[in-house]
């Protein structure tokens, strides 16, 4: 039924090689992400997925390798670099404001799109106002796109795990990303919730033609969800593919059951 | 306030009557609709433009006069504008339950023969798609919120902002067409569609004229004083007649503004902030708000819980006189006031109910503690009775003769009768004008002197109030010719919180016994507060101290049966308490969680004969089904215990 258009190479990711002390990370990884296209990173636990998110919005800086996004070669990536180029990203382990409501905390996905400053806002006159109005509309949209009008005004912590999962993508959404990058985004959920989460990002991806990199460990979401995949295992790359090709490749299958001795 | 609505007494149609409002009063508010956390409003002179782009691009399309056009979605402006975009061409829109699955709809799309549908979105396009499956010939599908649709390709499917833009080209290029349309409708011409749900067989399509809807919805605005300055909330299904008559064809009668929540997770925020003036609610929306005032405030700290229940029982000692405007002590005022200023405000508004003038409560019997909690805070609570066959209004409350248990006298224009078997019979201008392609339904209820059989039992009381007592197959006599409505005997029991369930006998006999059931969290409860010991569901229901409890409902519910001429000899004068719960597994209930009474009859038959024999105790093995599919038997020698009598009341209650 898709009949999305899927561009050329937006993300190039070249012989990437990470480690911490002795412990190689990752180990000399290429892969490149399309322009328009969902891609996952699976791999069993340990196998560098969070750390290859990591490098990509400049959390880590690699030791070798490059990285090619938008045409500009770089050694390493700035996260404040990441963030403004359009690289948003969901946690593993859900990184939002506890305390503050759900539409304080997609209002700060909006904060690289805010002009004014901090003076002008504190008055909260003029252009500040004015900004506010604009960027509370693109947040509503947000909020109506992941309908989560009834806990708009809740705060954060008071909301079951489903739902701040959800929030935090709402956040990622606001700041208008070219590239998504999904950290386990359905992790710990139910079967109604993961259908959900799906269909957000499918839509997501269709609507607004986010790119999307995505962890996941549900096979059946990474299968159905994702254009190409790729494997890794202890820190290296072993698959590269569509769903199809990945999921008969026999490094991949016994990488995922163990090896038979 | 009167000449708000007679105003518009000329106009017979919903066509004219938007015509009527947007030359009247253009710049009031017709419709809004929370949209990205905003309310949007639509003035009546914008609905009209609206509906005028929406009717020539149907026209445009190819929708005939006479034609069904299905409505399906949550309540949206647009969807209500398709209704009378519909109309104008003399196409009738056939509303259908946005929940329901294809499958349910295959049936509908048949039997209507519908080939056009104007859907909310695309769980509701999926839907259609898959009746057209196997339903040949639907050949439009029209759909309000793109999202998620963009990738699909298939013919006739459009999204509505283009088929109002067709509209406004047609209409740009046959400038006549649409008021020639308006004008050929007339108030004999069919309006709506409306499919019952059913409960044997399948669902009927229940046709209503122009002249019928409005006839109606003109009626009960009249006898309410309702203006075109009432606000309400469109929040319950538009499929089902109640939601159609009150949130369109009133709000098109009087020219109110119509309220559209945002979703339907936020009614009780969207409540708060449009504070309606008008409201509906059947009695489980009513007791699900109460049960969350009432946890919340369990959660209060304890002076403010006292604080609380104090005012409470002012409330309901003089609340519900205040409402009726009876006469109230000084003192009683006072405090009332005092009540009213910390208390019963703060709920209302809470509820979202601060500037309500009217509320109305229908569908099934609604526990009289409920309903005077509601009036005895302030809010004007009503009941009604009506079908969707009577196009609702039969019969309201009116302002100062609230009851609990009856629900009004009739309503201007219609007459009542109630047949030799007790059931109620009713001539109304607001009755169905037929089954849709099915004559022998339609002669089945509707008599060729125009009575239509309601299929309800019920009578009218000294003041002329009619009082609703079960369906007329299930009402029986007793020996001595004493009606005998065990459903209004067994609900009388069910209101009190120790009875979960009741099963009533006395159809020819000399006198009535029941069966009950009690609700075992608040017997629980109620036995640990007294610290009566017990061992589990078996040891409770036969210890003394709970008979005892059920005895003092039984003869509450005795007491009050006495004050009913009518009813006074069917008073329950013996009754069992049951040793196992009434279970749908074991046949005794129906899913629905109604009881099957001959069923149980014939079960029990040794525990119904003992009753009538006047023994003291029966002992009785049943079998069950427990919920892994395996059988057993359980055993008990069940106490039976007298109730006492009260002698029938003459007095005016």
């Amino acid at each position: 039924m898709s009949d999305r258009t899927i561009g050329g190479v937006v993300l190039d990711l070249r012989n990437i090689s990470l480690s911490f002390g002795g412990v190689k990370a990752l180990t000399d990884i290429s892969f490149d992400v399309r322009e328009g296209e969902v891609r996952a990173i699976i791999g069993p636990n340990g196998a560098g997925k969070s750390s290859m998110l990591n490098v990509i919005n400049g959390v880590y800086r690699p030791q070798q390798g490059e990285i090619v996004f938008q045409g500009k070669t770089r050694h390493d990536m700035d996260t404040h670099e990441a963030a403004a180029q359009g690289i948003a990203r969901t946690f593993q382990n859900i990184a939002l404001f506890k305390g503050m409501s759900v539409l304080d905390n997609i209002m700060t996905g909006r904060n690289l799109k805010i002009k004014t400053n901090f003076l002008q806002q504190a008055i909260w006159w003029g252009p500040a106002k004015r900004e506010e109005i604009a960027q509370r509309q693109k947040v509503e949209e947000v909020i109506d796109f992941l309908e989560i009008q009834h806990i708009r005004k809740t705060p954060v912590g008071r909301l079951p795990y489903g739902l701040q999962k959800r929030v935090e993508l709402a956040r990622a959404l606001a700041a208008e990303p070219k590239i998504l990058l999904l950290d386990e985004p359905m992790a710990g959920m139910n079967v109604e919730e993961k259908q959900d989460m799906c269909r957000f990002i499918m839509d997501a991806n269709e609507q607004f033609g986010t790119t999307v990199v995505l962890i996941e460990h549900d096979m059946g979401v990474v299968m159905d969800l994702s254009d190409r995949v790729v494997v890794l295992d202890y820190g290296r790359k072993i698959a590269d593919g569509v769903p199809d090709e990945v999921r008969v490749n026999p490094d991949v299958i016994s990488a995922y059951l163990g090896q038979s001795h | 306030m009167s000449t708000q609505t007679s105003e518009a007494a000329t106009a017979n149609t919903f066509p004219q009557l938007l015509l009527h409002h947007a030359a009247v009063r253009g710049e009031r508010p017709a419709i809004r609709e929370k949209d990205l956390g905003i309310w949007q409003t639509w003035t009546w002179a914008q609905v009209a433009a609206e509906v005028r782009a929406l009717a020539c691009g149907l026209a445009a399309q190819g929708l005939k006069r006479g034609e069904h056009l299905a409505v399906i979605g949550e309540n949206r402006p647009r969807l209500y504008w398709t209704m009378t975009a519909a109309q104008c061409l003399g196409a009738i829109p056939v509303p259908l339950y946005q929940d329901a699955v294809a499958a349910e709809m295959v049936y509908v799309f048949k039997d209507a023969g519908i080939a056009r549908a104007v859907v909310e979105d695309q769980e509701q396009v999926d839907k259609v798609l898959e009746v057209a499956e196997s339903v040949p010939g639907i050949t439009h599908i029209y759909y309000d919120d793109g999202r998620g649709l963009r990738n699909y390709a298939r013919d006739g499917l459009m999204a509505f902002d283009e088929l109002q833009r067709i509209g406004r080209e047609y209409d740009a290029a046959h400038p006549d067409f649409f008021m020639q349309q308006v004008a050929q409708v007339q108030p004999e011409d069919t309006a709506a569609m409306f499919y019952t749900s059913g409960t044997t067989g399948h669902p009927k399509g229940v046709v209503h004229t122009q002249g019928a809807l409005i006839d109606r919805s003109r009626a009960a605005c009249v006898l309410e004083g309702l203006t075109d300055h009432e606000e309400i909330l469109a929040y319950l299904p538009p499929a089902w007649i109640g939601q159609n008559i009150f949130s369109y064809a009133q709000a098109y009668v009087a020219g109110f503004c119509v309220n559209c929540p945002e979703s339907p997770e936020t009614i009780s925020n969207d409540m708060r902030e449009i504070g309606p003036t008008y409201y509906f609610a059947p009695p489980r929306v009513l007791e699900a708000l109460l049960t969350t005032v009432t946890i919340r405030m369990e959660d209060a700290s304890r002076p403010k819980r006292a604080w609380y229940k104090y005012f409470m029982n002012v409330a309901t000692r003089v609340g519900g006189r205040l409402l009726d405007g009876q006469a109230v002590g000084f003192g009683d005022r006072l405090l009332y006031a005092l009540g009213d200023f910390s208390v019963y405000a703060p709920l209302r508004n809470a509820l979202g109910m601060s500037r309500l003038k009217v509320a109305y409560t229908a569908g099934e019997a609604i526990g009289p503690d409920l309903f005077r909690f509601y009036r005895s805070i302030g809010i004007n609570l009503k009941q009604l009775y009506g079908s969707t066959e009577t196009a609702v209004f039969v019969c309201i409350q009116p302002d100062g003769q609230v009851r609990a248990d009856t629900v009004g006298p009739p309503v201007p224009g219609v007459e009542i009768k109630i047949a030799d078997s007790g059931e109620l019979l009713i001539k109304s201008p607001g009755l169905l004008k037929e089954y849709y392609k099915n004559p022998q339904a339609t002669a089945e209820v509707l008599s060729a002197d125009g009575w239509y059989h309601t299929g309800d039992a019920g009578y009218l009381d000294r003041e002329g109030h009619l009082k609703i007592i079960d369906r007329a197959r299930d009402v029986g006599k007793m020996a001595d010719g004493t009606l005998f409505a065990p459903k209004y005997l067994e609900n009388k029991l069910k209101f009190f919180p120790y009875i979960k369930e009741a099963v009533a006998f006395g159809d020819a006999r000399d006198k009535v016994c029941a069966f009950i059931n009690i609700d075992m969290e608040a017997v629980s409860n109620w036995a640990e507060k007294q610290n009566i010991p017990y061992a589990g569901y078996l040891d409770l229901t036969s210890r003394a101290e709970v008979y005892a409890l059920v005895r003092d409902c039984v003869e509450k519910a005795n007491a009050d049966l006495a004050t009913d001429p009518k009813l006074a000899n069917s008073q329950i004068s013996r009754f069992v308490i049951l040793h196992k719960e009434l279970d749908a597994d074991d046949g005794e209930l129906t899913r629905t969680r109604k009881v099957r009474r001959g069923y149980i009859g014939d079960k029990y038959g040794v525990l119904v004969d003992a009753v009538y024999s006047g023994k003291k105790s029966q002992f009785i093995e049943t079998r069950v089904k427990f919920e892994d599919g395996r059988e057993g038997m359980i055993s008990a020698d069940l106490k039976i215990m007298d109730a006492r009598i009260f002698p029938a009341v003459l007095a005016a209650a």
